[in-house]
């Protein structure tokens, strides 16, 4: 076991070496500066601009740029609806999936144009190979484009002084996905290829096995969308059961790739933040401040899962290798663990074993990411809901300092506040609103102890694959308790506007946030003024997450997670 | 200080905060501050429920009496709170309203016709005329003559002091009393828009404007209100899949206990005790946002002459040329300077008694002429039994030396520049066409002005000294007393251009001023503090005045600015802190009876799932009482750098916050349960 | 102004939709066809005559004595469904099936409770798992081998070379079992 928690300290290391270099590429290629990758995707770059009409010399406005960014992610919705709905009459259909039912071909299509990629179907039933590529995919490149294009000119807004643009949403687009995602998923696809994983237009394959059954294996164009899946914190997995499947994810090595890929984007936006408002301090502190919340979270649920199953110790089994219940032999429960608390941390939502069996107190550490919604965060938005948190720590720690609030020398006044609180307000409002509905309904329509209807599980569990599901919705994550009967049209829509409004609020409202940063005169610094790089304002800023995360959801953990460690026999 | 001070102990204001404690309880009074409206709502909630548990026989009633009886406490001291704060205010207020007794003016008419008419309906532009004994109607401008004028009502200064037309010394204030002579001013406020008049409104906090800070903090606090409004308010609807049932009273404690009652109850107390620190040192402000603003300046411009130096420069010493004596240069000197009234001119006089024995001589039977001082010859001197003796600056009195036949002497270069160079302004003294040495005067810096700037730097503010000096002794004068930068040889234009220099890099100014050329810079400054001596001019374009006239004030300003964001950051983060221990408190004792394996997170101990959630909710209720003199007086300032202070506030109110609850919900539980309640 | 955002945006999403979703696939596939072959087309393994036996990377049920088992699947090993058991910890179900699963292990095998490694009493996260843990195989070598009439030590000898060390111990050793129980079958080819 100590091997193991090794492991995941190499990993974790590795994947902050190479963020470093990543973040620097990222700032140089939104900064518009040369890189040496030019003359390899620079045409394709501007092949792409040309093609599409886009005018990359016009500068944008908050509002200009909001405006593109929710237009063209439209577009892309409306297509992804149309062609889930339709992908039983189209082509590259080479198992025969049938189209999607309305609310399922809603939730879906809302659930990876916002990065979600919550699946409330099955991989291997629910999608034809078209809807894998051409939606899927394309979707699983654009939506985290989007991210990292809104982080940037949150960026830009910070680094301006008296801007009135914050840059051109479709070349940062087109730049994001070209530039940075492009050729990371290619490097990525090889590796997995390498591993096993498939790489086929055919469909599934009829073997007969060595005790003469029968089995039909589901293959695709797995290598190219699991690439992309994992860098892109999108985490919608061509199998039903994602990176735990082994096509999705065969070997050791295959899995620490993944699990690097998973943290390596979020992790390069908060240095590239250092390289673009050109304060490596803040980069630093606000690196260090996520780090501090992921690592405590780290800790419970690689020592929870390690510890086994809580009802087991009584069997007397041998239960060195940790809890094993829906986690593969090949990683074990400690990198299980890490992969669970990595992907829930960064909006990613893929996973390599299954979550609704995670030890209690295991599934707790992943729902805190979720709600946290800040730590590393999905690519680019991660950046954006920290800052949002940031606006409220300068706030306080401002005032205690007796000076106006200010970061980054921009003066943080009435309108920031409404904007921060705003995008504050509206994860807790969607995550116990969407559980207070569905508990109260699953309540007054089930009957307990007769029928678990949509729950796999019994007691506090029922109750947190509840919430889960809405934490996942909310903080665009898509992973699951995937006990859950979510193929219904309850959580289809209700889940499904979740998701939509938690993907636009907090990217629209810290937009005009940036916006309005942005035309303010940069105020210098002085001995007097608060600085955002130091050790001190990120204590602050940490204890300000911690606190007003564990205000917001203290009461829901205890109905869920908390009760339920409590009366396992290990709990009490 | 004229400024009546109030304690929490005057009885009076106390005694009237109680009863408007109950007068503030009218919904339309809460509703302004969404917090404590949130808590007024429940109270009403609770009490129903007792009302109906009580007639019904059902539930609970003593335990929601409690929790009612206990939340309309919460809100009656938040209520007193402000009640007090605006007592001392209006206390303040009297004060100053009494300086302004109803008086009437004798108004000049078009015609030069007097027509006495009360004062109150003087308007703008009136000409009124002002004799001995009279009291001066309304603030305004000496357009003839000169008179003194008692202004003790105002500044507690007892001696009077010269106003007269033209200059800098031509504006008077309304409620002042004119000693001597007669005067004709001209208003410059209409009734009710004197500085006098907004300094009231302002203490008093009746038509308190919210500052820009206040509005982002009202932003924040109604975001957590509304955060633990959706938290609490999804409890039962959440609970009912474990079957639990959550009583609205528990409910509306934990609500309440929540949302952030502390700060919510004192913020706007604590923006009127801001004020009247304010007002207790003197000052005048003519908005709440030059306060705020106070607290934020970058850099600080002060004259040189009267803030940083004692006004006026001292011989030191008397520099002779090679073949002139000593005693020969100070006789000389000491002849030049009889006549001359300035302190410059006596602290000659005084130099050559004390260095060399002259006595000051009479000179009245020798018809001396004496040739006074001009912009123009930038000399002076007198011309007395034959000899022309002149005194001035080095081009003029050698300009005089040439033609009066002498040449420049040699060494005279070197000396004056050695002068100059360590901050004195040097005066060649010639007679007729023989140059005979140099007076040494020497800027006096005021004492304990290095301290200050060291405590300014420290805050993060720039000092600039500015000075009509050559940049050679500025740089000396600026040196010895440690300010940051000097801006020498200034015109006002030159202030100006500063000014605008400084703020199109974002940085506040603050300045003191108080001629009708500082006016526009007052103006451009973030914070322009006005002299009260100053002018009319230089009062309006301020946005404080200072009534003490003491350019040194700034520095009280800007600690008070900061004074007032420190205690409303340190009370919020205090206020959020304190909802942890809350939470350890409520939360299981709320499902206890659903989750009993939740007995364990009952960190505390507490006897009862009633008694821990009334401790809360009393604990609550008490720390604002607590905390009513900590808002009342400001947080402690220290002139710390802003990582120092931010690790200080945090360690105190933001870790003691989060610890202090936990001892004090323990302590009401304990007493709780000896007093049989729990 | 509405009109020419939407019409750029209905352009872009044409082009890249073509990229992405078109040209990104086509490039892979190319690589991977090219240099991986076999591992594109799912690391099928086949019988002589052509037939797929199964993929390496899928496991596949077992139940026969001479055989090694594999874990216990939450959906019987359909390789085009795949999922877990997603019971949580508390579920009295759950504990139930463990405890029957550990029951009949320790029937089939004769072996005490506490030589049963947790991972043959739980259901894998895909329901495909092809590994178990070397434990987990040595644990069944004594079955197996009177099953087969092989040598026990061979038998042992035979799951310890089929034994996979994760690169730089990022991962668990792992025993894959169709891979292992077609040694088994090509064992006793040899050894008739």
């Amino acid at each position: 076991m100590s091997g193991d928690y090794g492991a995941v300290a190499l990993l974790i290391v590795v994947a902050i070496g190479l963020s470093i270099p990543v973040g620097r590429y990222i700032a140089l290629v939104f900064m518009g500066r040369p890189t040496w990758f030019d003359r390899v995707v620079g045409p394709l770059e501007g092949f792409i601009l040309r093609l599409s009409g886009v005018d990359a010399t016009r500068g944008q406005d908050w509002r200009q740029y909001a405006t593109s960014l929710l237009v063209s992610n439209a577009v892309m919705w409306l297509a992804a609806l149309a062609i889930f709905t339709a992908q039983g009459h189209l082509p590259f259909n080479p198992d025969a999936i049938a189209g999607m039912e309305p609310t399922l071909a809603f939730n879906t299509a809302s659930s990876f144009t916002t990065n979600t990629n919550l699946q409330h179907y099955s991989g291997e039933t629910g999608l034809s190979l078209l809807s894998q590529m051409v939606v899927v995919t394309f979707l699983q490149f654009m939506t985290a484009a989007t991210g990292m294009a809104a982080a940037m000119a949150v960026m830009r807004g910070l680094a301006g002084d008296r801007l009135t643009t914050l840059g051109n949403f479709h070349v940062d687009l087109v730049r994001a996905a070209v530039r940075v995602l492009l050729p990371m998923s290619l490097v990525i696809a090889l590796v997995l290829l390498g591993q096993g994983t498939p790489m086929t237009f055919d469909g599934a394959v009829s073997a007969s096995t060595l005790e003469g059954g029968e089995q039909r294996i589901a293959r695709g164009v797995v290598a190219s969308m699991v690439a992309i899946k994992q860098l892109g914190t999108n985490g919608g997995g061509y199998f039903g059961a994602n990176s735990a499947h082994p096509f999705e994810n065969p070997t050791a090595l295959s899995n620490a790739v993944e699990s690097i890929s998973i943290l390596l984007l979020p992790m390069a936006t908060i240095w590239a933040l250092g390289h673009v408002v050109r304060r490596r301090r803040v980069a630093v502190m606000v690196f260090a401040v996520m780090l501090a919340l992921y690592l405590p979270l780290l800790a419970v649920a690689v020592t929870q899962e390690a510890g086994g199953h809580p009802a087991m110790p009584q069997l007397g089994v041998d239960q060195s290798a940790g809890a094993m219940e829906g986690k593969e032999v090949r990683m074990g429960s400690v990198l299980t663990a890490f992969w669970a608390v990595s992907t829930t941390a960064t909006s990613n939502g893929s996973v390599n074993g299954m979550l609704d069996s995670l030890t209690p107190l295991g599934g707790l550490a992943a729902m805190a990411g979720l709600w946290l919604n800040c730590i590393f965060g999905g690519v680019g938005v991660g950046f954006v809901n920290m800052f949002v948190f940031i606006v409220i720590a300068v706030f306080v720690a401002g005032m205690m300092i007796g000076r106006t609030p200010e970061f980054l020398g921009k003066r943080v006044e009435a309108k920031e506040m409404k904007l921060a609180s705003l995008a504050l307000l509206w994860h807790p409002l969607a995550i116990l609103v969407g559980t207070a509905i569905a508990s109260w309904t699953w309540s007054a329509t089930a009957q307990p102890g007769d029928t678990l209807a949509w729950l796999r599980n019994p007691g506090p569990h029922g109750f947190s694959e509840m919430l889960y599901e809405f934490s996942s919705a909310a903080a665009n994550n898509g992973s699951g308790f995937e006990g859950l009967g979510d193929n219904t049209p309850f959580w289809n829509i209700t889940t499904g506007v979740v998701m939509v409004l938690s993907r636009y609020v907090p990217i629209v409202a810290p937009l005009a946030l940036a916006g309005s940063l942005a035309a303010k005169p940069t105020v210098p610094d002085s001995a007097g003024t608060l600085q955002a790089g130091s050790l001190t304002f990120g204590v602050m800023l940490w204890a300000v997450v911690v606190v007003l995360g564990l205000l917001m959801f203290l009461p829901v953990a205890v109905l869920g997670p908390i009760a339920e460690f409590l009366a396992l026999p290990t709990g009490s | 200080m004229s400024m009546p001070r109030t304690t929490l102990r005057d009885r009076a204001v106390v005694r009237q905060a109680v009863v408007d404690a109950w007068r503030k309880l009218d919904p339309r009074v809460q509703v302004r501050n969404p917090v404590m409206f949130v808590v007024e709502a429940g109270s009403l909630l609770t009490t129903a429920v007792f009302a109906v548990e009580l007639v019904s026989s059902t539930g609970d009633p003593a335990f929601s009496g409690h929790v009612a009886f206990w939340l309309w406490f919460t809100l009656l001291f938040a209520n007193f709170a402000e009640a007090m704060a605006e007592g001392r205010g209006k206390a303040q207020a009297d004060a100053l309203r009494r300086t302004r007794t109803e008086t009437t003016a004798n108004r000049l008419a078009g015609d030069g016709q007097t027509a006495c008419v009360p004062a109150s309906t003087l308007r703008r532009g009136d000409l009124v005329v002002v004799v001995a004994g009279e009291w001066i109607p309304a603030d305004g401008e000496v357009i003839e003559g000169i008179a003194s004028v008692d202004e003790s009502a105002i500044t507690g200064e007892s001696a009077p002091v010269i106003r007269e037309s033209g200059g800098d010394r031509s504006a008077v204030t309304g409620g002042t009393r004119v000693l001597s002579d007669r005067i004709i001013v001209r208003v410059t406020s209409d009734p009710g828009q004197s500085f006098l008049d907004r300094m009231i409104a302002l203490v008093e906090g009746a038509e308190r404007q919210k500052t820009p800070n206040e509005l982002a903090l009202g932003i924040l606090l109604a975001l957590l209100t509304l955060v633990f409004l959706l938290v609490v308010a999804t409890i039962p609807p959440l609970a009912a899949y474990a079957g639990a049932e959550v009583p609205i009273p528990v409910l509306v404690a934990l609500l309440v206990c929540l949302i952030p009652t502390t700060i919510g109850a004192l913020v706007s107390a604590i923006g009127i005790a801001g004020m009247n620190r304010l007002v207790q040192c003197n000052v005048l402000a003519m908005s709440g946002r030059a306060v705020e603003a106070a607290g934020d300046v970058h850099t600080l411009l002060l004259d040189k002459t009267g803030t940083i130096t004692l006004g006026n420069r001292q011989a030191a010493e008397f520099i002779p040329l090679p073949g002139v004596s000593g005693e020969e240069l100070a006789d000389a000197a000491q002849l030049a300077s009889l006549a001359d009234e300035t302190p410059e001119g006596r602290s000659i006089v005084v130099l050559a008694k004390a260095r060399h024995g002259l006595r000051g001589r009479d000179l009245t039977g020798l018809a001396p002429v004496f040739v006074p001082f001009s912009a123009h010859t930038r000399m002076s001197g007198v011309d007395v039994a034959g000899r022309e003796i002149r005194k001035g600056a080095t081009d003029a009195v050698l300009a005089y030396v040439i033609s009066r036949g002498g040449s420049p002497p040699q060494d005279l270069r070197a000396v004056v520049e050695r002068v100059a160079r360590s901050g004195g302004t040097p005066l060649v003294v010639a007679e007729g066409p023989r140059a005979l040495g140099v007076i040494h005067l020497k800027d006096v810096i005021k004492d304990g002005m290095r301290s200050r700037f060291e405590s300014l730097r420290a805050m993060g503010i720039r000092t600039v000294m500015v000075t009509g000096d050559n940049p050679l002794t500025a740089a000396a004068i600026a040196r010895e007393a440690g300010v940051d930068d000097f801006l020498a040889e200034a015109t006002p234009e030159d202030k100006m251009a500063l000014i605008r220099r400084e703020q199109a890099e974002g940085k506040l100014v603050a300045m003191t001023g108080d001629g009708t050329n500082d006016a526009p810079a007052l103006a451009q400054a973030d914070v322009g503090v006005a002299m009260n001596s100053g002018t009319t001019a230089a009062k309006e374009a301020g946005n404080m005045v200072d009534l003490d006239s003491n350019p040194t004030k700034l520095v009280e300003v800007v600690e008070i600015g900061k004074q007032l964001l420190m205690t409303r950051g340190a009370l919020t983060t205090f206020s959020i802190a304190n909802d942890v221990a809350k939470y350890f408190a409520i939360v299981p004792a709320m499902f206890l009876l659903a989750f009993p394996q939740l007995a364990v997170l009952n960190v505390m101990g507490l006897a009862t799932p009633r008694s821990a959630i009334l401790s809360a909710v009393i604990f609550n209720a008490l720390v604002i009482v607590a905390l009513i003199p900590l808002a009342l007086k400001g947080v402690a300032y220290r002139p710390l750098g802003a990582a120092a202070l931010l690790r200080r506030n945090m360690l105190v109110y933001g870790l003691g916050g989060t610890i202090l609850p936990f001892l004090g919900i323990k302590a009401v539980d304990l007493l709780l349960a000896a007093a049989g309640l729990a | 102004m509405m009109r020419a955002q939407l019409r750029l945006a209905v352009r872009l999403a044409l082009v890249t939709m073509l990229l992405f979703g078109g040209a990104y696939h086509l490039v892979v596939w190319a690589a991977a066809v090219i240099i991986f072959p076999r591992q594109a087309e799912g690391s099928l393994l086949r019988r002589v005559d052509g037939t797929v036996i199964g993929s390496r990377l899928i496991g596949q049920s077992f139940s026969r004595q001479g055989y090694f088992h594999p874990r216990p699947s939450a959906v019987a090993f359909d390789a085009a469904s795949s999922a877990g058991s997603n019971y949580g910890p508390s579920h009295p179900d759950h504990r139930r099936a463990v405890e029957a699963r550990l029951a009949a292990f320790v029937s089939l095998e004769g072996v005490d409770p506490r030589d049963v490694p947790s991972e043959m009493l739980t259901a894998s996260g895909a329901g495909l798992d092809p590994h178990i843990s070397p434990a987990g195989a040595l644990v069944q070598t004594a079955r197996v081998a009177s099953a087969r009439g092989l040598p026990l030590e061979r038998v042992r000898q035979l799951v310890r070379i089929h034994i996979e060390h994760p690169l730089f111990g990022v991962g668990r050793p792992v025993v894959n079992v169709l891979e292992l129980n077609l040694a088994l079958d090509a064992a006793d080819a040899r050894e008739p």
